[in-house]
């Protein structure tokens, strides 16, 4: 089983009790935000914070960390000052193509040699805000093997669109398919958009069976409170666990009987769906034991 | 001498005289008879109404060295103990002892009067405020005699306290003193503290902006224990007496650390049919109901009864079926007070039947689980709900210690870390509530269970919680934000901390500020 990025949760890098805390709600991942959630008066002492906060924590889980884009004043300064702090993943907001993530591969390449980091352990993962972007997404998802995950930023995209952002989602149900799709091809996780109501615990559900039925890993989430729902939603329930079993098993017995045909409660049984119950029961171990019942 | 729990106290101490150490949660056994209120007499058809506080004060005779109660049922709203001081100061009496069942910040206004001689000792939960911090200084002539809400009924039984009058504020009340705390403007719902004192004071005089023609029903406080009325405009500040709905947190800590205390308390085995349950106010320990609930709706049970300090989420768990009855001592929020004006089965208790260690059986050990709020705790379990990381009064002991000693199941929720402090120490400042009554310690980055809870260990070992030693956790907390500095103490003792059955568990020496 790939790593888990269920809910890959922010967190403002120049706010010190958060950073403090924010590995106790469970994330699959941390992001530290140098970006959005920091003003522009605030973006050194957010670089150092997120330094210093990678460097003395033990989260206990993934930690990324959302730099500025390269092509303001800020985004290679952020990748100088903490990339001697080994972060597990950088973050890359509004990409636009392919050689935005060659250049910071080959940056990343470089620090990872001279502070003697194994080569390639820092991933990367991007997000798409913009229809150009979006058109790249395979190119951008493929474009270093460091590359684990696609992301959609929604509230950029929805500007470029020039649509608002409604409660059902239509305006992004094109993007969030091409996304998954191009994700897929590149064989890479996609990470869907956050919810920022986060008193709408009735809408966020919505999103979020949306999402899971789109092909969607996970979500980025900007509270804590937000994460064990997410779980909860990715987590395998026990009538899809009970059913993989049986399909497991189904397929075994035909095995041993060198039977050509597998059926289960009278419906055929091929290989996909054997796949899908392995993915199930895999996802399901994976899950198991993280956080309370 | 050095108690059981190591603390030392001294055999004697000025102000209150020689004093019994605390050796364990149940270990003193009561002797002797409960005492009761002076004999008095009542006219037919006598008018039990003065003029004003001014007139009962004279018509009680409160003298120097007399010991005066309230209760603290108006809680920031009250109007009542500030103006009686007030009135007791003007006619030149001094030397009285102050016996509320609490203080809250509204009573920094009587800090003068404890400058002037009028206050000289103070018995009550705790202070807050301005009055925490003046306490802590020493400026009373005796230390503050700090005695849980079972402990204070406990002393007013056997005669520790003697109350020569009781003041009581009365939401509403008859010509002939008949009294109850759910009508009237100034409503509070339960007036649990108030019935104890009703019962043992000498004299009681009832205060009211609500006379009403005689009789009233529902009736809390019996006519037969009312010696005057007086009706004033108001004795309390709504907005004051109760906050509107008290809703669960939104605090992410805190409803982590709730869900973890919902956790343990289902993995140890407690949330059965027929459960019963105490949550206290705090953020994180009234928001383990929403997760209790939703446990308990999953799995179609429901509970016996809820015991508090009520407030309108918990009471609602009862209109919605999942508890059959409410014990309420004290009730927090407009809907709290809503529903004990409702409901039959939300039961108006007294302090006494709540709490107190020396009757034959009180509520609190009927309860299968208590969720507590801490300011800090130790390595040994012990909680401190008094002083501050400066070692200044800022909390009230409450029913804290009794409900742990009573509950099978005590879960105390603190958070790990508040600012740069460690709430996990080696030591406490000031011990409330002794370790050996205390089950798990809830954090948001661990939980320890008490080492002596082989069962409750056994149960949650494979609860994928983050279960760990309490050195562990006192660990963590120390990697992070380093080991606290000791507090400088004088030698002067400025409070003690009376266990509930009337041994010293702790004594508060003024910090060298």
């Amino acid at each position: 089983m790939e790593k888990l990025r269920r809910s890959m949760m922010f967190v403002p890098g120049n706010n010190p009790g958060m950073l403090l805390n924010a590995g106790i709600y469970g994330a699959d991942t941390i992001i530290l935000d140098c970006e959005d959630a920091v003003a522009i008066t605030e973006k050194d002492s957010a670089r150092n914070l997120v330094f210093q906060a990678i460097s003395e924590i033990n989260y206990g889980t993934e930690v990324a960390v959302r730099i500025n884009h390269i092509s303001t004043p800020f985004g290679w300064d952020d990748l100088k000052r903490i990339l001697p702090a080994k972060p597990d993943l950088i973050r890359l907001p509004m990409c636009q193509g392919p050689d935005e993530i060659r250049q910071i591969d080959e940056f990343i390449s470089e620090a990872e040699h001279k502070h003697k980091f194994p080569a390639g352990s820092i991933k990367m993962m991007a997000a798409v805000e913009t229809p150009k972007g979006l058109r790249l997404a395979y190119e951008i998802a493929s474009a270093s093997p460091r590359m684990v995950a696609l992301a959609i930023g929604a509230e950029d995209f929805i500007a470029n669109l020039k649509t608002t952002r409604s409660k059902l989602g239509r305006e992004l149900l094109a993007a969030r398919g091409q996304l998954v799709l191009a994700a897929r091809e590149a064989g890479i996780q996609c990470i869907d958009t956050v919810f920022s109501d986060i008193n709408d615990e009735e809408g966020f559900k919505k999103e979020l069976e949306l999402i899971k039925e789109m092909g969607f890993d996970g979500k980025s989430v900007v509270n804590p409170r937000q994460v064990s729902v997410v779980h909860d939603f990715f987590a395998p329930t026990a009538k899809e666990i009970d059913h993989a079993q049986r399909v497991l098993a189904a397929y075994q017995e035909a095995l041993e009987k060198k039977s050509g045909v597998i059926s289960l409660n009278g419906k055929m049984i091929d290989l996909p769906i054997v796949a899908r119950a392995e993915r199930t029961l895999a996802y399901a171990k994976a899950t198991a034991g993280k956080g309370g019942k | 001498m050095k108690n059981s729990i190591g603390r030392e106290i001294p055999d004697f101490i000025p102000g209150l005289g020689k004093v019994t150490g605390f050796g364990g949660a149940f270990a003193r056994k009561p002797v002797g008879r409960t005492v009761g209120a002076a004999l008095s007499t009542c006219l037919p058809r006598a008018d039990k109404r003065l003029a004003s506080i001014e007139t009962a004060i004279d018509a009680v005779g409160l003298k120097d060295g007399m010991t005066i109660s309230f209760h603290h049922h108006f809680r920031n709203g009250d109007r009542i103990l500030n103006r009686v001081v007030e009135a007791i100061a003007k006619k030149g009496i001094r030397d009285i002892t102050l016996s509320p069942s609490s203080l809250n910040t509204v009573n920094d206004a009587l800090i003068p009067y404890i400058e002037q001689g009028v206050i000289t000792a103070i018995e009550t939960s705790g202070a807050r405020g301005k009055m925490g911090r003046f306490l802590t200084e020493g400026h009373l002539k005796k230390p503050l005699h700090i005695r849980s809400h079972g402990g204070r009924a406990q002393a007013i039984e056997s005669g520790a306290i003697h109350i020569d009058v009781a003041f009581l504020g009365a939401p509403a009340c008859d010509r002939y003193g008949n009294i109850n705390g759910i009508q009237g403007q100034s409503a509070c719902g339960s007036l649990g503290y108030a019935i104890q004192d009703a019962a043992y004071a000498d004299q009681v005089v009832a205060i009211t902006d609500n006379l009403m023609p005689h009789p009233l029903f529902p009736i809390s406080i019996p006519q037969t224990q009312v010696d005057y009325i007086v009706v004033v405009d108001s004795i309390g500040d709504p907005a004051g007496i109760a906050s509107g709905a008290l809703r669960y947190t939104k605090d992410p800590k805190e409803l982590l650390i709730a869900k973890y205390a919902a956790d343990v308390m289902d993995y140890s085995g407690y949330l059965q049919q027929d459960f019963s349950m105490q949550l206290g106010s705090g953020g994180a320990s009234m928001a383990v109901g929403r997760f209790i609930k939703t446990k308990m709706l999953e799995r179609g049970i429901t509970g016996s009864f809820g015991v508090g300090g009520m407030t309108g989420v918990f009471a609602e768990m009862m209109e919605e079926g999942l508890f059959k009855m409410m014990f309420d001592v004290q009730s927090f929020d407009i809907p709290a007070i809503d529903s004990i004006k409702k409901n039959s089965n939300h039961l108006e208790m007294s302090a006494s039947y709540y709490a107190n260690p020396h009757n034959s059986g009180a509520i609190v050990n009927n309860l299968d689980a208590v969720i507590l709020s801490a300011t800090e705790v130790d390595v040994d379990f012990n909680v401190n709900v008094i002083t501050d990381s400066n070692g200044v009064i800022m909390g009230a002991s409450g029913g804290h210690c009794d409900t742990a000693a009573g509950a099978k199941l005590t879960i105390v929720v603190a958070p790990l870390l508040r600012g740069r402090l460690p709430m996990v120490k080696d030591a406490v400042q000031t011990v409330v509530t002794p370790g050996e009554t205390v089950d798990a310690i809830v954090t948001e980055r661990g939980i320890a269970i008490n080492p002596k809870r082989l069962d409750i260990i056994d149960n949650v070992k494979n609860s994928g919680l983050p279960i760990m030693s309490i050195h562990e956790l006192k660990d963590i907390a120390y990697k992070l934000c380093g080991k606290p500095e000791a507090i400088q103490l004088s030698d002067e003792i400025v409070g003690v901390v009376e266990y509930r059955d009337g041994t010293i568990i702790d004594v508060i020496r003024r910090p060298i500020f």
